[in-house]
């Protein structure tokens, strides 16, 4: 098989308040031996709220990010559900909108870029499933997670609408029954633990805004996965997981119960079952502690 | 190739019951039925009724998705039952298939639920058009295609109620108006003919009922039988808040309006100076838990942080194509 290489948009928190995602990211592409270029130009997504202020300027920094894998001529690939949910939804637009792209271009091309809609944008989980392939994967698993129930916590921004996300990868998703992270956690060896709230909100996006809700969510989320006898979580969300991870006293604290449950992005979980230290993968940037290695 | 034939299986029905009037707690009876594929989710509402328990209510009326009356929940997600083939539940769920009403907290009688809060909602955005109408006008008021295609989506709305108790802040915050209610508003906000523009979003972004509850967990839009995309409403809606004036400056507004100022500085975000600019004196509620990411080495004070390449780019970009304005 020719060597997977992809531009990587890391988006902001791998670089700020989940260093263990990037640390992971890169641990793991090294063990498979795919290839990421960063995109050091790119700029922050909006991550959604952006886009409540200035929805064309938020459509022309997107643009620019995806105008930087395509002058590498690579796929972009993205490790934030929301960095991927904005970046499909431009490129979306502006590829269904001759009139939109032209007016994105006009702004790109003072600063000498141009936005083609020749890249595709996918999420790294989905890469390693489409492109490297689960069964290769599991062949390289050293350290299988079988001694683990795990429940996976998929994140609104990867799985909804679900006709714009299934335009980026190639495994069909339902987004009331999804599969691929349950699969990725089967090819890692662990048990999944299926739980009505795998596929809802976090409440990330509303956490400064509606906090009560946003801690009521994360509540119900935790609270799900510890009934349905979870050892840990796993996203592949860096929002979700900040949520999940240091959120857990105002969460616990808004549905009447305490919660906590050690949360891994999906890049670690892949890391531990390839057999990387606990060191490669950041897990010691946890709040809530990793204490079952 | 597909083939038109007509294939049967074998499905497993877990059914709410509850009648409010007899009943101290709901249960659910188990129905087990051939479904033939080209059935839809309505016909198998109608089959409880007709061959199994007379007793059984639901709400149906058109059965061509104009009505509204049938959503329900299959297996949690909201479905119009007229409009749903019975095919994809399957391909979706498999053949063990849970109906319900599509809120349980608010039941009647088996799928019939007391729509009440909706329809409250609903009447609170002031869903109809206001305009001084001349009673003897000399000359239509002309409306471009391409205003009216501004509205179409949102005209498409049936009021089925599947985004709305699909929602996650409806199910926890009550005076949450929810996104039907949004769709709707937008409906007459971007009607050119209308004049209550900036007085009807007046109301439409007080805390905890407005639109900055939104958490954007896209069920809505997911959701929505007649791709009305209710979250594209409430974002187009948070937009008029800026461009008619109406924005006041609190969390919300500030957390929008920041990831300009960050990206402008920065490129990528500055996070500790984004929720600081949001919160400003609010930001002492965050401290706890910011020490304790300061620990695990989550937080980059912002001499620290890694400015994108070619930033002056980013900054020429936001100069020249930024639309609004606070």
């Amino acid at each position: 098989m020719e060597k997977l290489k992809y531009a990587l948009f890391t988006g902001c928190t791998a670089k700020q308040s989940t260093p263990e995602q990037m640390m992971s990211t890169m641990a793991v592409a090294d063990k498979l031996g795919i290839e990421l270029v960063e995109l050091t130009e790119a700029s922050c997504c909006g991550a959604s709220h952006l886009q409540d202020y200035d929805d064309f300027l938020s459509l022309v920094l997107n643009a620019r990010n995806i105008a930087y894998a395509e002058k590498h001529g690579l796929t972009m690939v993205t490790i934030c559900n929301t960095c991927q949910l904005n970046t499909a939804m431009t490129k979306h637009r502006l590829d269904n909108n001759a009139d939109l792209k032209a007016k994105v271009n006009e702004k790109l091309n003072e600063v000498g870029l141009e936005y083609k809609g020749t890249s595709q944008v996918t999420h790294f989980l989905y890469a390693i499933i489409d492109d490297f392939g689960l069964d290769k994967l599991k062949e390289m698993v050293v350290t299988p997670l079988s001694q683990f129930n795990i429940a996976p916590f998929y994140g609104c921004h990867n799985i909804r609408p679900s006709e714009l996300q299934n335009e980026t990868h190639k495994t069909k998703e339902n987004p009331y029954n999804p599969n691929s992270l349950d699969d990725l956690i089967i090819a890692c060896g662990g048990m999944t633990v299926d739980y009505k709230e795998k596929t809802k909100c976090c409440g990330f996006h509303a956490e400064l805004q509606a906090p009560k809700t946003a801690a009521v969510l994360t509540g119900n989320a935790i609270a799900g996965a510890t009934d349905g006898n979870a050892d840990m979580m796993v996203t592949p969300c860096p929002l979700c997981h900040l949520k999940l991870d240091t959120q857990t006293k105002h969460a616990g604290d808004s549905i009447g119960r305490e919660v906590s449950l050690p949360v891994l992005h999906m890049q670690q979980m892949v890391g531990l079952a390839l057999g990387c230290s606990a060191d490669e993968l950041g897990l010691k940037h946890h709040l809530v502690d990793i204490d079952f290695l | 190739m597909s083939t038109n034939t007509i294939t049967t299986q074998k499905v497993n029905f877990k059914v709410f019951r509850f009648n409010a009037d007899e009943d101290y707690l709901p249960y659910y009876e188990d129905y087990n039925m051939e479904v033939t594929s080209e059935e839809v989710v309505l016909d198998i509402l109608d089959k409880i009724k007709w061959e199994k328990d007379g007793s059984f209510s639901y709400r149906r009326s058109c059965r061509h998705g104009i009505c509204g009356a049938c959503a329900i929940k299959v297996n949690g997600r909201s479905t119009l039952a007229c409009k749903e083939s019975m095919s994809t539940m399957i391909d979706f769920y498999g053949t063990d298939l849970v109906i319900e009403p599509l809120s349980i907290k608010r039941a009647v009688k088996d799928m019939i639920i007391d729509k009440g809060d909706f329809w409250e909602k609903h009447d609170a955005v002031h869903p109809y058009l206001v305009s001084d109408v001349e009673e003897h006008p000399e000359h239509e008021h002309l409306v471009t295609p391409e205003e009216a295609e501004e509205l179409n989506e949102a005209d498409l709305c049936i009021q089925c109620g599947a985004c709305h108790y699909a929602c996650p802040v409806v199910e926890i915050n009550e005076d949450f108006f929810g996104p039907a209610a949004f769709a709707k508003a937008y409906r007459f906000e971007a009607d050119v003919r209308d004049d209550a523009h900036a007085s009807r979003l007046q109301e439409l972004h007080q805390e905890k009922q407005g639109l900055w509850d939104c958490v954007k967990c896209m069920e809505c839009a997911e959701v929505c039988p007649k791709d009305v995309n209710p979250i594209d409403k409430i974002t187009k809606l948070h937009n008029m808040l800026f461009t008619e004036g109406v924005a006041t400056s609190n969390v919300a507004t500030r957390h929008a309006v920041g990831f300009k100022h960050s990206i402008a500085k920065n490129g990528v975000l500055d996070e500790g100076g984004l929720v600081l600019y949001s919160e400003m004196a609010g930001i002492v509620k965050h401290i706890p838990v910011a020490l304790k990411m300061f620990k695990k080495g989550k937080i980059v004070p912002p001499w620290s942080i890694t400015k994108s390449d070619n930033l002056d780019e980013i900054q020429k970009l936001i100069k020249s194509s930024s639309t609004a304005k606070f």
